[in-house]
């Protein structure tokens, strides 16, 4: 931004300089013509799908190979609702975990503690899959899940039988894959705020959470931010969640009961779709799921925009 | 009552501060569980044969997956091809000569190619690869894998060529060295080590995809013939192995993970050590 | 480093060239991905010749031979005639059903009070996949069991979440016995479940019933062997309820064989005599009739001529039911018409 002068003018006769930032020019260009051959491939691939069902694709709720009807809703709802399930769970915790490394853990604590929570997002997400299919699920099934039905069982989120796989799976294997997202994220956010922020709050007589919660709030937008890709995360998980949800798509209130989000149904069924509108069904949620990828995007960029014009936040995102 | 009061604040913070040190606690617990399950389910089956023999059929104990190790490495080379050049030199177009509306344009699809769900990319890898091809193949995957590979390394590029100091690029430019060879000479040059973590980023990421493998390099229980055949993969095998109901196979996926995790560890450690100098920060 | 990675990739390319041995690729069916396996295996230590085969799932099979992205592929449900006229469009050339074992599908549960041998009719089956019945201890299972303590458990059911032949044979008797179940599911290789939870291949349904206390679901017969899970027996046509074999499959497929179309595509479920298993289909390799490949096609060739007569001896210990003498004749005469570049 506060470059005046510009270096390439100076040289702007050389022919190595021009053929060099054409080079780099047409790489740039290349991930243009890359990312509008996706769009066209499954705009032109959903073509059979989009025109029978139009917008009704995305409220119907029946999936039905036989019949050729071909509903997207129940997979919308469980990418939608495991996500969320997913941030209620992740979000407090990360909070904290950027709250504890930024403003309380000693240095010697706070390296090798980042590096742990970084080491979780390293882990590939058919590890996860395997742990969560043969240690998590088990577990919730033997344990957990009796334990809601014997004692929250009235409640419609805990109705059904004790399967283990299912929503609260997903959305359990979910959290701990976007945790390191959103916490790492914070935390660096937290660390940008002022220190003479922190200690004019201190100096009024403030607790250290009092000013800690003024460091938050001020902080507001870079979280926000944190969030929203952590759940653009979730949203496209596959192989995690197809191992641990159940793979079954209806819409259900009860946590304990199998679903199906959009990722998984591509992953399961996109090599057998053997007619042409099944294809063009699982093709046309491939598309939903790209611009799900480019709002989500959008809003993040956005909100960077508006963070950096009204004020002099240098946001890390 | 004023005494109270500050009591009340004092403890209310500490206590706060205390449940933020469990949350720490909490997250750390699943990442010691899976390593603890991994080493400790996965560690049976790890011999030599894993790393040396083909696959045995169903029912025929031992055997190992030694193509699948070499055919993630052979994949994520692939990837390298197309993903480091694209990645890298459009990393150097947005930091040098990206200060306009399309500069804009392709930060903001990089970073949507950066969100994109996998399994999405292996279905564009599907249509424009397989199905053009007639064959699923090494070819296929390696394709899947450099797109998901692009985003990491070009924004990591861009990133780091920018915290080059201006003054370097001015020196070079006094002695009268062509812009060209100031970027490449003395610019990337300087950015190398960031760079590298930017790779290393984006390979750790792809050798652990599934998703994009499943329908472009399919699996393979032999050696590959040709890089425009199928080819096998320690994640497609972890995932088939996984799922399977026979004990061999179950311990052979849980050899695999730890395989897996072992790889991307390792790098990241590497990354760490190659990096801890220069870029602390 | 880049460098490196480079000099990586190039050992790898140079690596590959030791390997070049004849490859071919199929993919489909998970139902006899056990036979096929050793077969394979067998043919591979015998001739030198790569069968890779991937069991994605039948549905997965049929679409791979239509797209011609596999050099053959596999089904335990056929094709139908628009599948057939798409291949044909598309690939040129018509598509062979070649029958190569049957097998039994059975259903397989899993209860903790390790309760064996479950007697089950067509109309209690049908009513648990509908979801009529959910407990193990309904009326209508303990009438059919009476020797037997049954627990007061819910009933999980399992299914496939694939494309799958195994399903295809499975809904296909449903739809024989059971007339809500065909108005309102039908058949197919995927159909819309009214209950129950998706696993990946029979592997994966196994995989499920096993982990799950309560669980029913269905699986080829050697699955659920090999992994000693409990199967029940079904009442057939007749009446009789009788427990799945390779006898009661073969006695099945003879009952049925007077019926066999020149294309092989039948389905035997819910046959006839009084001690055939009700739940039994063949399983076909789907083969291209015109090879524009010389050696693939002759491999393949070569390949189904030993498969049907050689290869159904490794079938019985693999509990698959070999193909009844008069259907592999047939299979000979079906062989000998595909044609590749330079058959005499």
């Amino acid at each position: 931004m506060n470059t005046n002068i510009q270096p390439q003018k100076l040289h702007s006769k050389n022919i190595g300089d021009f053929i060099f930032k054409n080079l780099t020019l047409f790489f740039a260009i290349f991930i243009l013509i890359i990312i509008v051959l996706m769009v066209y491939e499954m705009y032109s691939s959903s073509a059979v799908s989009r025109e029978k069902f139009g917008l009704s694709f995305l409220t119907q709720s029946v999936w039905d190979p036989v019949q050729e009807e071909y509903g997207a809703l129940p997979f919308i709802y469980g990418t939608l609702v495991s996500s969320f399930l997913a941030l209620l769970i992740a979000l407090p915790l990360s909070i904290g975990i950027a709250i504890f490394l930024s403003e309380i853990a000693p240095r010697w604590l706070e390296k090798p503690l980042s590096f742990f929570i970084e080491l979780l997002a390293g882990i590939p997400s058919i590890v996860y899959g395997l742990w969560g299919f043969f240690v998590m699920v088990p577990w919730l099934r033997e344990n957990v899940q009796p334990f809601l039905i014997e004692n929250f069982g009235n409640i419609p989120l805990f109705t059904g039988a004790p399967y283990g796989v299912g929503m609260l799976a997903a959305g359990i294997i979910l959290s701990i894959m976007i945790l390191p997202i959103i916490s790492s994220i914070s935390r660096d956010v937290l660390k940008t705020v002022p220190r003479a922020q922190k200690e004019a709050a201190l100096a009024l007589g403030s607790t250290r959470w009092q000013a800690t919660k003024i460091a938050l709030s001020y902080s507001r937008s870079g979280i926000i931010g944190a969030i929203i890709l952590g759940l653009g995360r979730a949203f496209g998980e596959t192989m995690a969640v197809t191992m641990v949800i159940g793979n079954r798509p209806t819409i259900s209130a009860s946590l304990l009961e199998p679903a199906y989000t959009m990722a998984s149904v591509i992953a399961n069924e996109f090599t057998e779709a053997t007619s042409e509108m099944y294809l063009s069904a699982l093709i046309e949620i491939a598309l939903v799921l790209f611009v799900i990828a480019l709002i989500i995007n959008s809003f993040a960029r956005l909100l960077v925009w508006s963070v950096t014009k009204h004020s002099d936040v240098q946001g890390k995102m | 009552m004023k005494n109270f009061y500050y009591y009340y604040r004092k403890y209310k913070s500490i206590f706060i501060y205390i449940l933020c040190g469990m949350s720490a606690l909490i997250a750390i617990i699943p990442l010691l569980l899976i390593f603890y399950h991994t080493i400790s389910l996965g560690i049976a089956a790890i011999n030599w044969d894993f790393f040396t023999q083909l696959p045995k059929p169903v029912g025929e104990s031992g055997g190992g997956l030694a193509n699948a190790i070499v055919g993630t490495l052979i994949l994520v080379g692939l990837g390298c091809l197309l993903g480091l050049p694209v990645g890298i030199m459009t990393g150097i177009y947005l930091a040098e000569f990206g200060k306009n509306t399309f500069g804009n344009i392709v930060r903001f699809l990089v970073d949507v190619l950066n969100g994109l769900p996998s399994i999405v990319i292996g279905v564009v890898a599907y249509s424009l690869v397989v199905i053009p091809m007639k064959h699923f193949s090494a070819y296929a995957g390696g394709v899947a894998l450099g797109l998901l590979m692009i985003p990491t390394i070009t924004r990591t590029t861009e990133e780091i060529l920018k915290t080059v100091p201006r003054s370097y690029r001015e020196a070079a430019l006094a002695l009268g060295i062509t812009q060209w060879k100031t970027t490449l000479f003395v610019v990337l040059r300087t950015a190398l080590g960031g760079i590298v973590t930017g790779v290393m980023l984006s390979i750790a990421r792809a050798a652990g995809e599934t998703a994009p493998l499943l329908f472009t390099a399919l699996n393979n229980r032999f050696w590959h013939t040709s890089l425009d055949q199928p080819i096998a993969s320690l994640t497609v095998f972890i995932y088939n192995y996984g799922v399977s109901p026979f004990e061999d196979w179950i311990a052979q996926a849980w050899a695999g993970a730890l395989v897996l995790i072992a790889l991307i560890l390792l790098l990241s450690l590497a990354m760490r050590f190659a990096t801890r100098d220069k870029y602390s920060g | 480093m880049k460098k490196n990675l480079i000099f990586l990739a190039a050992t790898f390319l140079f690596m590959q060239c030791s390997f070049a041995q004849l490859q071919l690729n199929g993919a489909g069916a998970t139902f006899p991905y056990v036979l096929y396996s050793k077969w394979f295996d067998v043919y591979q230590k015998k001739t030198g010749i790569q069968f890779n085969y991937q069991s994605i799932g039948s549905g997965g099979g049929i679409k791979q031979v239509i797209e011609g992205t596999v050099d053959f592929g596999a089904t335990d449900g056929p094709m139908n005639d628009t599948q057939l006229a798409e291949a044909k469009t598309k690939q040129g050339t018509d598509i062979l059903h070649i029958p190569t074992v049957l097998g039994a599908v059975v259903v397989t549960y899993n209860l903790k009070e390790n309760i064996s041998d479950i007697k089950l009719s067509p109309e209690v089956l049908a009513k648990i996949f509908l979801g009529k019945i959910t407990k193990w201890n309904d009326n209508a299972i303990v009438e059919l069991n009476k020797d037997k303590v049954l627990p007061n458990k819910p009933i999980v059911v399992v299914h496939r979440s694939d494309g799958s032949g195994t399903t295809y044979i499975f809904v296909d008797y449903l739809c024989k016995v059971n007339e809500e179940w065909n108005t309102k599911v039908g058949k197919g290789t995927s159909v819309s479940w009214p209950v129950g939870l998706g696993g990946k291949g029979n592997e994966g349904v196994a995989g499920q019933i096993k982990q799950i206390d309560g669980a029913i679901g269905y699986v080829e017969l050697a699955y659920a062997v090999k992994n000693k899970l409990n199967y029940a027996s079904m009442k057939n046509k007749a009446g009789n309820f009788i427990k799945p074999s390779l006898e009661s499959v073969t006695t099945a497929a003879l009952n049925e064989s007077k019926n066999m179309p020149s294309d092989f595509r039948v389905s035997i479920t819910n046959a006839d005599g009084k001690d055939s298993y009700p739940i039994s289909g063949y399983t076909w390799l789907l083969v291209r009739k015109e090879f524009k490949d010389e050696k693939k096609g002759k491999a393949l060739v070569e390949f189904l001529h030993w498969a049907v007569n050689d290869g159904e001896n490794y079938a019985a210990e693999l509990l698959y039911a070999p193909l009844p003498k008069k259907v592999s004749e047939l299979c000979e005469k079906a062989i000998k018409t595909i044609s590749y570049p330079g058959k005499k």
